[in-house]
Formats: C-alpha cells, structure tokens, sequence
C-alpha cells in the first residue's frame, strides 16, 4: 500500500515539472513577451525595458525558468499588475471564499446526485428515471453562466427572496476567524452570521454543483445497473439475505467505486468552473479573481491561478487514485 | 414423499411487445432426501433457469412462471419474497458456475460467509467467525483462518468455488442445487471439486442437484438423470442405465460425442450435427427432429409424450435399440 | 510463390479483412437501433434543423443583421429596447440591430465555430492519436505524456489559457481555444482505440499472416477504430458551442458585435435582463437545444454502438 502511494507520488513530479514548464512558456508566448502585453495602451519602450529589467524578463531563458520555479515553490508569484499587492497575498484571501462555496456544492451534487442515481437506475425505464436522465442531460446543455444569471433573475429581481451576490449582507458585523462565513458564525455564536452566509451561498452553490451532479447521477445509475446484473449479487439473493443488505452491503459498496473517482476529478474540476459562476454572484474568490485577471490582462495572477488549477486538479486525482486503492482491495494487491 | 416435486414447471421470457420466448417447457421432476438428481442438457436447454425458478432467483420483470415446485410439502412458488429470503441459503442451497464473479469483489471472504450463518442461523460475530473457519476448513481451504480475511482476488480459481460451496453449505441446507459447479475451473480441479460436492453430500440427508452439459459430471456423482431438450426433459433414468443404454437419440448423440476408453479404436466420435438454432418450436412436433438421425415423418406432425419405457421415461417416437437388441442385430 | 499459394492468401486475407468488417455490419445495426429510439430521433431532427437554419440564414434573414438600423436605434434608451414592430420580428437588440435576423445568422456563427472547433480537435487529436496507435513505443509514449498534461487541465481553464494568450481576441483565436480542449480527448481516444483493435484476433491474424504494417493499420485498425471518434465528436460539438459561449461571457470572444454568435449575444445581454428578457432567453434557448441535440444524438450513438448493451 506504502509502496503504491509513493510510486503514484512520483510519477505525479514529471507532470508537475511538465506543467509548470507550459505555464511558464504560456506567459513568453503572448505576443510581444508580457511587458509589451502587460502594459498595453501605457506602452513605451521606456516602460517596457523597465518592466522587463523588473520581471528579469532581460536575463537568459534558462535562468528566468529556474528562478521562476524557485519563486513558484515558495509561493512568489509577482505583485499584480492591477492593484499592485502579492499575488500570493489575494489568492490567500480568495481561497476560503472559493473552498467554501465549492464544498457546499459538492455536497449539493453528491448528496442528491448519488441517491437519485441510484433511484432512476432501480427503477429503469420508469417516469423517474426519464425524468432524471433527461434532466442531467439538460444539465451538462445549459450555459452555467446563464443559469446563474436566470436564478439571479428570477430569485432576486424577480421574487426579490435570494441576495444577488456576495457572500455576506453588509449589515452583518461579524468576526472573522478561519475566513469561512458559515463557520464562523458557528464559532462565535453569531448565528445570524451563519444563516446569512447559507442564504448567500445557496444559488451560487447549486448553480455551480448542476454540471458534478449531472455527472454524479449519471455515473451512478449506469453503475448500479452494471453492478445489479453482477453474479455477486444473485449470490447474495441465493442466501436470502435481506433486501436492505443486499443493496447496502453488496450493491452500493460496489457500484460507488466509479462514482468515488468521478467525484474526486469533478472536485477539480470545481476550482476552473468557479471562474463562471463567481463572476455571475460577484463572489470575490479565486473564479473572481480569475475572471478579473482577464479582463484587465493581469499575467501574473493569471499565471498563478492558472499554474493552482492545474496544480489542484493533478492534486486531486492522485488523491483519488490512492483513495480509490484503499477502497478497493483489488487495486491495491494488483500493483 | 420426496423433498423437491417439480411439477409441470413453465418459465417464458417476454416483456410487454416482445415474441415471448419458453426458456422452460412443463418440467417435471422430483429430489428425495439425500438423493442426486442431474439435470444435462446443452446450453439454452432450460436448466439454469429451471435451477434459478426453485431458487425464486428469476427476475420479476419479464418472466412469467407457471406449474408448481413444493420443497417438503410447501409450495415455493407462491412464497412471498420474505418467506422465500427466509428459506434460501438455510433450506436451499446454490452453487453457481463462475466462482470469481459469483463472489463480492471488495468484501472478505471472511463476511461472506459469515453473513448467511448470521442471518439464518442467528449466531453472533464470534460465534460465525469460528464457524466459518470450520466450514473453510470442511471444504478443504487450508489456513482458514487466515482466508477469512482475504478477498476473492486472492484466491485461486478452486479455492473460490470451494469458498462458494462453503457458503452454500453453511446452514446445512436440505437442498443443494450446483449449476455447473466446475465449467469455469481447469480440468485438474473439476475432478477435485465434484469429489468435494460427493463427499459433503454422501452419508448426509442433502439432495443435490447438479446442473450440468457435461455427462462425465454426472456420471460418477447422480443417482438419477434427467436429460433436456429445448425446455423438456427429453428422457430420464437411472444413471448406469443412462449410461449404458442411452435411449434417446439426443442422449445417444451426447454420449457419443464424448471419446471412451472402452470403444473400438476404429469407432469414430460422432458429434450432434447442427445447433439448437434449427430447432423447430415443441407445438409442431419434436424439437430436437431437424437434428435427429432417426426421425421419422410422425416426429413433425405431433410433438411427442413423455413416456414410460421399461424403467425409464422417454420421450421419443424412434429411440435408439436397447444396447442388447442392437449387439444381436449387429 | 506458387500462385496458387497467392491466391490462397489473398482468400484468407479477405476473409479476414470480412471479419474486421464486423464493423460494417455494426454500423448498420446501430442504425437500426437509432431509428428505434425516440431519444435518437429527437437530437438528430434538431441537429438537422439547426444544420439546415444555419446554412440557409442569410437567405431567411428579413433584414440585414449587421446594419444598425436607425428606426431602432432611435428608440434606444437605458430603460428601454423596442419590441416587435412592423419589419423587425422580435424588435432591436441592445445596439439596434434586428433581434430576429441576428438570431438566425447567430446559427450559422455558432455552428462555424462549433464545427471548426472540433473539426480542428479531431485532425490534430487523431494525427497524435493514430501515430501513437501506430507506431507505439517511445512515439507512443512521448504523445502519450503531453496529452495527459493537457488533459490534466480543467477543460475551461486550458481555453481560457489559451485564448488569453492572444492580444486581440476574435473567432479564431475562440475556435483554436475550443479546439484545445478537444485534442488530448481524441489523442487518447483514437490511440485506445487503436490499442484495442490491434489485440483483436483479426488484426493479430493479419499480422500473423504477414500482411504490411500500413495495410493492417488503413485497412484493419482505422476504420474499425473510429466509430468511437464519431461518437465522441457529435458531443464534442456540444461542449465546444458552451465553452465558446463561456469564452464570449469572460470577454475572451469575438468582441465584434455585429458577427453575431449565440453565445456573444448571450453574454452582451445579460445586462440588459431586466429591460429585455427574450435579449438573453432566445440566445441562451437556442444554445440549450442545440447542445441538447447533438448530446442526445451523441449519448443515442454511443448507447446504440455498445456492443455490451446489444443483447
């Protein structure tokens, strides 16, 4: 087991190093090199040997990529071109608000994906299953920037019941202890504060969990069914066990394998699908900061965000990956 | 009164604008305590579905199931679904052909065994842990106690089918049904493992059943055979009876497929020719006539009866001569 | 060699080339199937349609959808966009032009960029994908690692990238984004594919016999690997309308507003919800049915392919 994971670590490095490579290529590739890019309308030669000297954007490839990485590693990504701070310093204030609305989504999209998955493929061929299986297709069709706009439309302007955007009212006066709303409310008894972070995050957070959960569901049903013609379960039925354990014990335990890996890689997926749903809310996380870096051709924050997607989704999968062997014992001897 | 009466069983396959399909044509048939009963027959023959429809293994879905199966006096058929899951794995026992497939793959073995003795026979964690260990033992897997906690990927082939039987066998069922218990295991192992059925079986009130295309199976293990045809039993007898003098043709033609020991070496093997796709449906005549080396004009116009024959049942217009009469004749 | 031998290999080679042409006959029980299956019907008659509006737009627009008319754009106001009136179907849109005749050229747009995005995504993704497929080894591995570093960026993330790249963003630089995000999945695709057919005993019996490696690649290996690609390109075009839309909503889009594309419209509207709704719902609505369309078609394709559920 020891032996897998540390294999699996080291052969997450190549990637890594790969990846950084490309991000660090991609910021060279825009036309004109990044001063010329990063300055836009303010360009003068001047400036721009200025802001190369700046960015040692003078010195020879191969140094820039190996004090590039140096810096990555320390969490020096440059001060953004837009307010001037750390980059380090507004991904650090983005992230709660980013961890916090994609954990709520994600137990949005797994807690109604896999028990309705699991209902439509009981029940196949019947009006719930259609009616699922037409909904999650629906799910992946709909634009989610546009969804969130219609929700906003509807529930805010519309019925005027749901706060538009942001993650807290600013009536609200609340203390701040890890950066997360609805925890800190818990922490320091400011239930109003909690409430009032769980108001805020509802629309965001289904409208970011649609697409997890249309792939939840999906994946779901087609691997219960899978596991229902399984051998393994007639065998069950032949020691006339009780439905319950049948379906607990040995469908369940089973069929969710699959649906264990599509939840891990659609947790990283979450990070890149933040960018639009966050613009919609005005959520101020990372997606945020993200969509603002593009509009204002902020390069090194777009480049560090970018590089912590990546980074984050290469993270995740090789948790699921271990994670995946500890729950399935054939995995973990076969390697 | 025997254990199991199978009576005029009929399985048919059809959902809702399909051609209904007969998997099961009026079987009838019945096991006495501590008897062997093979049901032979190609494969779409009707006997795994026969095994599955006393198991109350059928889906619901899509299959209509008529005639009657009573195990010792109660009618199975008619069971509700809590009363059939309180009999099955205590009175009636499965076997089932792929044994890594047949087994939960990410539970230990351990579990599986230990589920039906808690479920049946109310035993709690300990208690069912040390009767698993003796029931892996009795099945001949050496180190039980260490298998307990192993998964079946980690089994060999033979060890998992021994692990299967332990865990048909842990309520000391009074009806074991084995459909082709060694089809998926090597040749060295079949033999083991039909020992191993024998000798759990011998001496004790267990009926088996045993499910299988292979006479050699059959052979050294059943009592009584009943051979299968397109859904019907097609001829029934004891078996050195069977063996000796096959009556009807299917069975002759099953038979003399199989290379002997004791045949002329210039006797050449003789296959079935065609398939079961030729088969023509049981209404019009007998099914087995597209493929028959003896059939007659009769055998197409009306289908024929399962009949008694000397001490056999038979159901066959033009059987095969009795061994004795055709050693004269030859 | 005797010509008699030839022959005799020729024959065998045939044969054998009849039964990799199980893939023929597959296609044409797909076939079958899809007439079946209402699913199937539904997402090809609206893809049809959508094709067939697309291509005939310029000929069914009333009006010309990149003049600002002035009738219209006298009327604009913050408050308010014209509706309906007499020549302009569905009224003005936030600039004045023809709401209606911008609706059906936005098809063609739209259908431009989501075919050249995949168009583009298969070409490139099979090339690496086939020479990985077929020359395996270091090839094998060397395109094998590059497309899972593509892979392991979050599709919208690896379009936004980049299209960011480029100064000044336009159709191109949306459909080459676009494109990105489908190269890795056809690399993998086309090469598993590939993998797969080249363990099928037909292929192995092709090998067997001595046919050239070219031979049993073209005729044996290819064309039985591209039925999934069909499949995967027919949902492929699905996503690449969304991610450009989601491009177009970032500001990474075409930013001329008179080359109307539904995701564009969608994106420029959504301001002006509040004075014009059917300004976003009719753009948002078109792309909705149309990416509902092609993932039917493509989901039905894929079901009705499955050899697993062919029973």
């Amino acid at each position: 087991m020891l032996r897998f994971i540390v294999r699996r670590l080291l052969q997450a490095i190549p990637t890594l190093i790969v990846l950084s490579i490309l991000i660090f290529a991609w910021l060279r590739a825009l036309p004109g090199g990044p001063a010329t890019a990063m300055l836009g309308d303010r360009w003068t030669p001047e400036r721009e040997a200025q802001l190369n000297a700046a960015l040692g954007l003078d010195q020879p490839i191969w140094v820039q990529y190996w004090k590039f990485l140096g810096r990555a590693i320390t969490g020096d990504f440059g001060n953004s071109t837009v307010t001037g701070l750390p980059v380090i310093e507004e991904i650090g204030r983005g992230f709660t608000a980013t961890v916090e609305l994609s954990f709520f989504a994600m137990v949005v999209a797994i807690g109604l994906g896999i028990p309705l998955g699991y209902l439509a493929a009981r029940y196949r061929g019947r009006l719930l299953d259609n009616l699922t299986v037409v909904s999650t297709l629906i799910g992946v069709a709909v634009p989610v920037f546009f969804l969130g706009f219609l929700a906003k439309w509807v529930f805010s302007s519309q019925l005027g019941i749901l706060p538009p955007s942001g993650r807290q009212d600013v009536e609200i006066n609340s203390t701040s202890v890890t950066g997360f709303v609805t925890l800190d409310g818990l922490l320091t008894r400011e239930f109003d504060a909690t409430i009032d972070g769980l108001v805020h995050l509802l629309m965001p957070a289904l409208v970011l969990a649609t697409i997890p959960m249309a792939v939840i569901v999906r994946i779901t049903r087609a691997s219960v069914l899978d596991v229902l013609d399984e051998d393994f379960v007639r065998t069950a039925e032949s020691k006339g066990l009780g439905t319950a354990t049948i379906r607990r014990r040995h469908v369940l335990r089973n069929a969710l394998l699959p649906v264990s890996t599509t939840i891990g890689l659609q947790t990283g997926l979450l990070l890149a699908g933040a960018v639009l749903t966050e613009k919609v809310f005005v959520w101020g996380g990372l997606g945020s900061l993200l969509a603002e870096a593009i509009e204002l051709k902020d390069y090194p924050r777009l480049q560090a965000l970018i590089l912590l997607a990546a980074v984050v989704y290469v993270v995740v999968n090789l948790l699921v990956d271990i994670s995946y062997a500890i729950i399935d014992p054939r995995v973990r001897v076969g390697r | 009164m025997a254990l199991l009466e199978v009576r005029d069983l009929s399985v048919v396959f059809g959902r809702k604008r399909q051609k209904p399909f007969t998997a099961v044509d009026g079987v009838s048939f019945s096991v006495a305590a501590g008897q062997t009963v093979g049901l032979v027959g190609e494969s779409g023959c009707g006997k795994s579905v026969t095994s599955l429809a006393i198991m109350g293994l059928l889906p619901k879905r899509g299959v209509r199931v008529s005639g009657s199966v009573t195990f010792d006096g109660t009618e199975l058929l008619t069971l509700s679904d809590k009363q059939l899951r309180d009999r099955r794995g205590r009175d009636l026992g499965m076997v089932f052909q792929d044994p890594l497939t047949s087994l939960n793959p990410v539970i230990p073995i351990g579990l599986q065994v230990t589920e039906v003795l808690r479920r049946h026979r109310g035993l709690d964690h300990k208690k069912a842990q040390a009767e698993a260990t003796e029931l892996l033992n009795k099945v001949g897997i050496p180190d039980p106690n260490r298998r307990l906690s192993e998964y079946p990927h980690q089994l060999s082939g033979g060890m998992r089918q021994r692990a299967l039987i332990a865990i048909a066998l842990a309520c000391q069922p009074r009806l074991l049904i084995a459909d082709e218990p060694t089809t998926a295991l090597d040749v060295t192992i079949q033999a083991q493992i039909l020992n191993l059925l024998k000798e759990l079986v011998a001496g004790t009130d267990t009926a088996l059943i045993m499910i299988t295309h292979d006479l050699g199976v059959v052979a050294g293990l059943c009592d009584e055979v009943n051979v299968l045809y397109a859904g019907r039993v097609v001829e029934r007898a004891a078996r050195h009876e069977l063996f000796a003098d096959p009556r009807h043709p299917y069975t002759h033609g099953l038979l003399g497929s199989i290379p002997r020991l004791d045949s002329a070496r210039s006797a050449k093997l003789a296959p079935i020719t065609g398939s079961v796709a030729d088969n023509i449906p049981w209404a019009d005549g007998c099914a087995f006539a597209p493929r028959c080396p003896n059939a007659l004009q009769g055998c197409v116009e009306q289908p024929p009866e399962l009949e008694t024959q000397d001490t056999r049942l038979l159901r066959c217009y033009n059987p095969v001569l009795p061994a004795t009469t055709a050693a004269k004749e030859g | 060699m005797t010509p008699k031998l030839l022959q005799r290999r020729r024959e065998r080679i045939d044969e054998l080339a009849d039964a990799g042409d199980a893939g023929v006959s597959l296609a044409k029980d797909a076939l079958r199937r899809m007439r079946a299956n209402p699913v199937a019907i539904t997402g090809a008659i609206i893809v049809a349609l959508f094709v067939v509006l697309a291509i005939l737009a310029p000929f069914l627009a009333p009006k010309d959808p990149r003049t600002q008319y002035a009738e219209l754009k006298n009327q604009l106001t913050p408050e308010s966009i014209p509706g309906p009136m007499p020549g302009f179907l569905l009224g003005s849109d936030q600039y004045g032009y023809d709401l209606f005749s911008r609706l059906l050229v936005g098809a063609q747009q739209t259908l431009i960029v989501g075919v050249l995005a995949t168009l583009i995504g298969v070409a490139v993704g099979c090339t690496l994908g086939g020479l990985a497929g077929a020359f395996g080894g270091w090839v094998d591995t060397a395109l094998m690692r590059f497309t899972d570093i593509l892979l392991s960026f979050p599709s919208i993330l690896l379009a936004i990238s980049v299209a960011a790249l480029f100064a000044e963003t336009n159709q191109w630089t949306v459909i080459i984004a676009v494109s990105m995000v489908a190269i890795p999945v056809f690399a993998r695709l086309l090469r598993g594919a590939m993998l797969a057919q080249r363990h099928s005993d037909h292929v192995l019996a092709a090998t067997a016999l001595g046919v050239r490696r070219r031979t049993v690649v073209f005729r044996h290996i290819l064309p039985n690997a591209l039925t999934p690609v069909i499949v995967q390109a027919t949902l492929t075009l699905a996503t690449s309308i969304i991610d450009a839309a989601a491009l177009s909503f970032l500001g990474l889009g075409d930013p001329d507003p008179s080359r109307a594309e539904w995701g564009l419209m969608l994106a420029e509207s959504q301001q002006f919800i509040e004075v014009k709704p059917e300004l976003a719902f009719l753009p948002a609505a078109a792309i909705i049915i149309v990416a509902l369309g092609f993932t039917l078609l493509g989901e039905s394709l894929r079901e009705a392919l499955d050899p697993k559920k062919r029973r």
